[in-house]
Order: C-alpha cells, then structure tokens, then sequence
C-alpha cells in the first residue's frame, strides 16, 4: 500500500468556486421571476431577515447600489453568506414559488449585487456620530466582523483582536474553495475595516492580550472566538490521523503543504466530512469513503449536501464505527472498525448506536480524515464564564455572567445549526443591545 | 369543425386573419410567405403619395420580462415605388386569388389624387381599398392621415371622393387619436364606405434614455411621438370596437368593421369577434414572432368555436355586444366578494397589501392558530424554512367588508386562487337611471343618499 502522497494537481482549479456569477442577463430574468412577495416568507427564513423582495426588485431595476445597500442594511456579511447560506434549508427553502416551481435563486442574485458593490466599492458608510465608546472584539470571524461593523456604524470605535494572520475566521480558513474562495472573506473584512474598525491579527486573547486589560480600555468586551479544533476520537493510532480542519485549511491557503491519498477515509457525516470527502475527490483520491456510525438517516449534514456528495462520487459506510488505525510504521493502511446495531433513541432524539463486539473488520486507506466537529471553547474556563452545554451562556442581549462581557457566534450556538449567517445575525443583534446599554436608552434600538 | 371562411363586405378569405398595412406586407414576397403559411389576406402596405423614411424607426415598450408588448413606430407609408408595387399586388393577387388582397392607400387630399390611386389598385385586381387615415406621425404632418382622420367631415368628403370612383369594397381605417371614435365611424356611414376597420396606432412616446437623456429610440438625438400598436393596446382597441357595435347608427348601418388593435392569439381574435368584428388584421404579433403563429390563431379559434358550438365566424361576431352597457345601466345590488381558496393559495401577500394599503382593507392575516396577525409579526431571533413556512399567517377575506372591487383578484399570480363570488345582496335590482328617475334625491343629496343606504343596508366602511 502506497503512502498519502503530495499532490501537484492545480488546486485553484479543482477546488475553484462552483457557481459561476449570475450573467447580467440571468440575473435579470431571475429577478424578474420573483413575484416580490408582500412580508415575504424568504425574509423572515433568513436569519438576518435581509429585504430579499427590495434588493432583488432593485436588480430588477437595475439599481444594483441599491440593492447592496439593501443587503448590508441588515447584513454586512451578505458576500459570505450569498456563497455559503444554505438556502435550501433558509432564504430559498421559504420561498412561495418552491412548492410546484423553482425557487427564486436567492443566494446567487445576492452575490450578484454584493460583487457590484465589491467591484465598485459600494460598501456602507458610518452615518452616526463619534460616541467616545469603545469595544473590544475577540476574534475576527463572522460574528466578530458583523458586530464590529455594526458598532461602528452606530459611531462606536471598535478594535478587533484576532489570533490568525488573516481575518474571517472559518470563512477564510474553514468553508471550502468551492464555496467561497479565500480573497472574499478578506475582502468583506477589509470593508469593515474600511468603516473605522481596527483589525489586530496575531495576538491571542488569553496570551497577548488579557480580559482584564480589555476591561480597563473599552467599554465592552466581545467574545467571537468560535471553536476549536477537531476533537479526539480516542482510538489507538489517532496520530496518524489528519484533522478535517487543517486540511480544509491547506486545501484553501497552503496549497503546498496538502497532501492527499490515493484511497482516503473520511471519519464523520456532518458538513465539514462532506466538504473534506469533496477535496479529496477532486484533489486526485481514487476512492474516498465517508464513514458514519449510524444511517444515512441520522447524518448531520444537510440533504443537498449529501447528495452534492454522491454525485461526487464519494462512497459511504454506515453503521461503521472506528476502532483503530491500522499502521504501517508510522503510516496508515487502514482503518479497523466495528459493525453497529442502532437501538432505542438516545438523549440526542436519534436511534443509539451499539457496536458489536467480535464483528471488527479493516477498510484499506492510505489516509484517514477525521470531521466530527470542533471542541467547545477553552476560553469559558479560563475566563470563568459560564457555560450551556460546555458553550458559553448568555442572556437574551448577549451579555455573559460577568457585566460588560459579551459573546456570539459558534461560541454560544447551544442549538440549531452554527452558521455563518446565523453569527452575523448575533454580532448584529449583539451591537445594538451593547448600544442600547451604552445609551441607557428605554426605547428599544430597532433591528431587523 | 368550425367554417373560418369570411365574407367581409364582398371581400372573401379563407379565414378572418388579415395581415395589417404595415411592415410585414411590404412587399410581394413576404406576402408570399405569408399565404404561405396560411393567413387569410393582407392589407398592403400603404401607398401613395412619395416618402423617405428614417432609420431606428421602431421602440417598443418592454414589461418585465415581456418584449415588445408594444411596438411604436415613425415608419411612414410604402417607401418604394408605387409602380413596383402596384406590379408586385398584382402578381400576388394571380397567384393566390383565394385569398383576400386589399391595398392600403394614402395620397394628398384632393379629389383627383384620390380617384386616380384608386383606378391604380383596381387596375391590380385587388379585391379591396383600405383608407389609411390614422397615421399619427409624418404624413398628418402633411396634412395626411391622422389629420383626415381626426376631423369627421374630412373622412366623409374623401370616403365619398372614393365611392364616387371604386367599384370594388371600400374600407375606412379609424384613428383612435380622436376623442369620439364614433363620429368619424358615422362620417364613413354617411358616405357610403363598404366597411370601417379599426383601430391605427395610437400617438405615443416610448421613454427617455437614462443614458444619453434623448427619446428613445433616438433617431440622430430626436424623437417623437410615433404610432403605439400591439398587446398593450388591445383593451383600447377593444372598447373603440365596441363603442361602434353599440352606436345606433353605426350599428343600423349594418357596415362590416375589420377589428384589430393588440391581437396576438386566437383568444384576443375571439373577443374581437364577439364584440363585433368580422374580420381581423394582425401586425405587431407578427412583426415579434413571424407569420407561423397564423397557425395557433386559426387552430385554437377554430377549436374554441366547436367547443362553444359556433359554427361560422359570423355566429360569433357581435355576440357578446348586447353586454356591454353604461354605468347607468349596471345592477347596484349586485354583489360579489373575493374568496381566497387557501389550499391553492401560496401566501406571497400580494392581496394582503393591495388590499389593505390601497382598496377597502378588508383582508385580514390569520395565523394556524386562527388568531389575527399583523404583518412581520415573527420575533427577530425566529428564521429558519420551517419557522417562516409553518407560523406564515394566511390572507382571508372579511366578507361582510369586501366591497368586491376585485383588486385581490387581479394581483393574484396563482391561476383560480381567488374568486369573485356572487352573493345575495338583499336588495332588489336597481340601476343609476333608474334611481336618479324615480328617487332624484337620492342621485343628488348626499342627505338623502344616507338615508337611502341605510334604508336598504348599503354600509361603507
Ligand atoms: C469546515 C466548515 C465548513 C462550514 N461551512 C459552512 C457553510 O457552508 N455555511 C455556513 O453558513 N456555515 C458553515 N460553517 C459554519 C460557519 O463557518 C460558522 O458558523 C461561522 O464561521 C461562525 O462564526 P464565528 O465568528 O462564530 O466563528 P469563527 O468563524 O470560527 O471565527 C472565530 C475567530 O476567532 C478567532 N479566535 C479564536 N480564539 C481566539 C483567541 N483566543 N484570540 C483571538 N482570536 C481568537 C479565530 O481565529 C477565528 O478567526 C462551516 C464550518 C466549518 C467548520
Ligand atoms: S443571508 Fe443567506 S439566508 Fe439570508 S437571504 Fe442571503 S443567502 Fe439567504
């Protein structure tokens, strides 16, 4: 059995954005196909709750600044979140034509006028007065970047501190090339940064910077720091096994550094499994296997995503549980696992798989990928913040157990999917009860 | 199967499409073709007196996604010479002598001018004369056309310049750029023309470029109003059709009327027909798609005939004139409201909003749970397919409020959503006329009128 090798195949290319720009003659057609819907159920699907029916009449219209305008008016993110929402299950699933039509390509007209506002600098402007209050923002990822902006719009001066060289976070370093290329997610935040705010990269909270340093400089402290890494499965020879985040990682900013196998495994069936299973696809494996203990069923990522999967051609093994990495030396040659039985629901709702004993068997692969989501924050502890289900807890305006310390994002995500759109909403929702505090206001601040 | 044939004042074709005078009868080749494919006749492109015509001479109004739902244009009559036309109608006129040949004409108003176009067409063999006085642009400017057209005692002079001289049918084309169409249509009477058609293009601007700020189209940096046809213009073109066939001595006249004015499909055709028209002429649907749609407008007329029992098409024509009434005439106790069939409804709120910021605000939002909602009621923190799909309230009517104005009904984009349901008002039939007849108070009080609805339970909320 051959080892994972480098691969010296074109990434850009096989990794390159899927959907192509909506021309302006389809974006047209398309725009005009929406029926332009009165409180429209696309709007109240989105997390952000955009004026979907104003900024797609507005390309109708052909008044493409006004329909960024629209955009960023309840989303500063709408660049990200047009490339990587999934629409099927928010903004498009919703809307009226779905049932015996095609929905209206929600997603993709978004794109279209936030790449009119990228190529012409149409980006939002702070309209509001300087305030003399300042945040501290810890990390500079969807949540993050959204409030930062969002305050800064409303006159705050905000500063963001962020551990990676670059900003975005997971939409720079995490969601897949074909989603989202990297230049974007840099893009959206230089416009951010473009609206006052201050992007620090390179210093970590909790090592170059410190919560009560913070405390003493700003008037508030947000935490956007995500999650962490990929957590361990606990199986002899894990060493050999590569982490489905560092390898999204390689595939989108160290093209060098990223090998792949010729036959890979891929340990998980959530999003991040599907997104690592499609790399290695189109990145030169032969055979890429996705292995999941319990159905197809009970697999966590969305449906379209599944099926984007098999057309890819990435194989799957159900009620397959890991046991161990088989080694050559230091290298994998296969993964041993158990057969599952599924039994009575569990605490999760879904049927509780049973491995059973005796019934091992080894899958050949010369390299094992493990996506089974990411660690719940460290920080909470080291802050001694409280937590919900190991994620940090808030209340309904986002503020944590201690006064002035705020957070959002995948950080707080105790239920439904985490989602970039999801965080944008928080950082959002988050700035304005931080101003409204500020302003010790009793009326409340309208969002959207 | 239902008999397509006409017989439209003497002038006989297989079927009641005509081609307009216009663009696609230019010349004899196209006509060529257009019989080819199976139209009924044509009306050559007018001749007469010499013209130079001016490029960029078409714009059209676009609509969403809708091309051209109205073409305007500055074209100006036939531009090439009388003689080759007049040779290429007659070689038309040979080799397809079952189908109906009637050449438009044009020329200066004088008697002489006139008597001689018309000893000209004759000498073709053609079958008819149609008398093109609607053109809006460039001849009337020549004392031509709309000019003749919008003065009745100009039509009736020339028209019996004509008569005085024609031997074959004589039809008078009306312009609609006329505040009465019915005066002009009695002038054509009163000289004794074969047959009216109706109605020429209407005067139009198509827009301004946002650009360039010049008219569009922009013919050198100018524009001007130019002569407005197509689907846009047939609910027009309709009423001044019926306006005729309603017109007591128009309609005692007996006098055929060619309808056209938007006629793109058999279904339009149909109501052409049905509101008096008995014969048909088509430009702007041919001009956007070619003579093949000649095909669906014969088949699908023909299919709805026999479905409707029709058996020629001068049973259909004028059937549905003894509808058309003034307001006077109309029952003030009829009543109908819109009803909302909620399994058919896709809740895009159209109805909702029309309703209720512009008509009598009488649709209400219900949530599932049967609880009245107002608009973007969901919390800021609900999103998701689900959320937006199960908690989305459904638009139902307030019976007892609507007014029945059909608003809702119009803005409905699903097919037979709503309906506008006829319910017993309670009250006896009565019309304007007869109010203002037999309780003038009433018509003229406002006092009185207050009494008078809560006598008979008319509320207005
Ligand atoms: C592989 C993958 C694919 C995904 N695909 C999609 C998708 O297609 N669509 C979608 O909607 N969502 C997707 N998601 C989820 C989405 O990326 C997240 O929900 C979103 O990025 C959350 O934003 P955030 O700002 O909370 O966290 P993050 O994007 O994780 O940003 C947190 C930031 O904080 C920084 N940080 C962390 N700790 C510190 C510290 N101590 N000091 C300073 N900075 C720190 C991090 O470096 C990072 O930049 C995907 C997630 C993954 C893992
Ligand atoms: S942000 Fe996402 S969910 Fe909202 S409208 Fe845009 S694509 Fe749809």
């Amino acid at each position: 059995m051959e080892s994972a090798s480098s691969v010296s195949r074109d990434i850009g290319q096989a990794l390159a954005e899927q959907l192509p720009p909506l021309t302006a003659n389809a974006a047209a057609v398309e725009a005009d196909r929406c029926l332009y819907c009165y409180d429209a159920p696309c709007t109240h699907a989105c997390p952000t709750h955009i004026d979907i029916p104003s900024f797609i009449k507005k390309i109708a219209t052909h008044n493409l600044r006004g329909s960024a305008a629209t955009i960023f008016a309840s989303n500063l993110l709408g660049a990200t979140c047009a490339r990587v929402c999934p629409v099927q299950e928010l903004c498009e699933g919703a809307c009226v034509l779905g049932a015996d039509h095609k929905p209206i390509s929600i997603g993709r007209l978004q794109r279209y006028a936030m790449d009119y506002a990228r190529e012409h600098r149409s980006y939002p402007t702070v309209k509001a007065a300087p305030t003399g209050r300042s945040i501290a923002v810890i990390g500079a990822g969807a949540a993050g970047l959204s409030c930062a902006g969002e305050l800064a719009r409303l006159g705050h001066a905000v500063t963001v501190f962020e551990r990676r060289s670059l900003p975005g976070g997971l939409s720079t370093y995490g969601i897949i090339a074909l989603r989202e290329p990297v230049d974007i997610a840099i893009e959206e935040a230089r416009m951010i940064e473009g609206l006052g705010v201050e992007i620090k990269t390179g210093l970590e909270f909790g090592k170059d910077v410190f919560l009560a340093t913070l405390q003493k400089e700003f008037d508030a402290v947000v935490v956007s720091a995500g999650l962490g890494r990929t957590p361990g499965l606990g199986i002899d020879g894990e060493e050999a096994i590569v982490d489905g985040l560092e390898f999204i990682e390689a595939s989108k900013t160290g093209a060098a550094a990223l090998k792949v196998g010729r036959n890979v495994i891929v340990i998980g069936a959530g999003n991040t499994a599907v997104d690592c299973a499609t790399i290695a696809k189109r990145l030169g494996a032969d055979r890429v296997t996705m292995v999941y203990r319990r159905t197809d069923r009970e697999m966590s990522c969305y449906e379209h995503e599944y099926d984007f999967a098999r057309k890819e051609g990435i194989e799957f093994r159900f009620l397959t549980q890991p046991a161990r990495v088989v080694l050559d030396g230091s290298l994998p040659i296969g993964l041993e696992c158990l057969r599952v039985e599924l039994g009575a629901p569990d605490a999760s709702g879904r049927p509780a798989p049973t491995a059973v004993q005796g019934s091992e068997f080894v899958l050949a692969a010369d390299q094992i990928v493990k996506a089974i989501g990411q660690v719940k924050p460290s920080l909470a502890a080291q802050l001694g913040l409280e937590t919900k289900k190991g994620l940090i807890a808030v209340d309904a305006s986002f503020q944590t157990n201690i006064e002035g310390v705020y957070a959002i994002g995948d950080c707080i995500r105790a239920s439904g999917a985490a989602s970039t759109v999801m965080a944008v909403q928080d950082g959002k929702l988050a700035a304005a009860a931080i101003h409204q505090q500020f302003a010790q206001r009793a009326e409340p601040v309208e969002v959207n | 199967m239902a008999d397509l044939r006409i017989n439209f004042a003497g002038i006989k074709s297989p079927n009641p499409f005509w081609l307009a005078s216009a663009p696609p009868t230019n010349s004899g080749a196209q006509i060529h073709k257009a019989f080819e494919a199976g139209w009924g006749g044509a009306v050559w492109k007018t001749i007469g007196a010499p013209v130079l015509n001016v490029s960029n001479r078409y714009g059209a109004w676009h609509y969403g996604r809708q091309r051209m739902l109205a073409i305007n244009n500055v074209e100006l009559i036939s531009d090439r010479p009388i003689e080759i036309n007049l040779r290429e109608i007659a070689e038309i006129k040979r080799a397809w002598p079952d189908r109906a040949v009637i050449v438009s004409a044009m020329v200066e108003s004088k008697p002489e001018a006139w008597r001689d176009i018309v000893r000209l067409i004759e000498d073709t063999g053609a079958d008819g004369i149609e008398l093109n006085y609607g053109c809006p642009h460039g001849m009337s400017e020549r004392g031509m056309g709309a000019a003749v057209g919008q003065v009745p005692e100009y039509c009736e002079q020339i028209t019996r310049w004509v008569m005085e001289a024609a031997t074959i049918p004589v039809i008078m084309k009306l312009t609609p750029n006329i505040t009465n169409i019915v005066l002009p249509a009695r002038a054509g009477v009163a000289a004794g023309a074969n047959a009216l058609s109706l109605i020429n293009t209407i005067n139009s601007i198509v827009g301004v470029d946002l650009d360039t700020l010049e008219l569009t189209p922009s013919i050198g940096g100018k524009g001007g109003h130019g002569g407005y046809a197509g689907p846009a213009v047939k609910p027009i073109a309709l009423n001044m059709l019926a306006a005729l066939g309603t017109d007591e001595i128009v309609s005692k006249s007996g006098i055929p009327i060619s309808g056209m004015g938007g006629i793109a499909t058999w279904q339009d055709a149909a109501q052409f027909l049905l509101l008096g028209a008995s014969s048909l002429q088509v430009c702007t649907a041919v001009m956007h798609y070619g003579y093949r749609i000649i095909e669906d407008l014969c088949d699908g007329l023909s299919n709805w005939m026999d479905e409707k029992g029709f058996k020629t098409i001068a049973d259909v024509s004028g059937h549905s004139l003894h509808r058309v009434s003034e307001f006077k005439d109309l029952d003030l106790s009829y009543r109908a409201v819109a009803r909302i069939d909620a399994d058919k409804c896709i809740k895009c709120d159209l109805c909702y909003v029309a309703c209720n910021d512009t008509a009598h605000q009488c649709i209400d939002l219900i949530s599932p749970q049967g609880a009245l909602v107002e608009p973007r009621s969901y919390d800021v923190r609900s999103n998701g397919k689900r959320d937006a799909v199960e908690t989305r309230p459904q638009p139902v009517v307030r019976e007892e409020d609507c007014v029945g104005c059909r608003l809702c009904y119009n803005v409905c984009p699903v097919d037979d959503c709503i309906q506008m349901v006829e319910l017993p008002s309670g009250r006896s039939e009565v019309t304007w006329s007869e109010l203002s007849e037999k309780q003038t108070q009433v018509t003229e009080d406002w006092e009185t009128m207050k009494a008078y609805r809560e006598r008979v339970g008319i509320h207005i909320h």
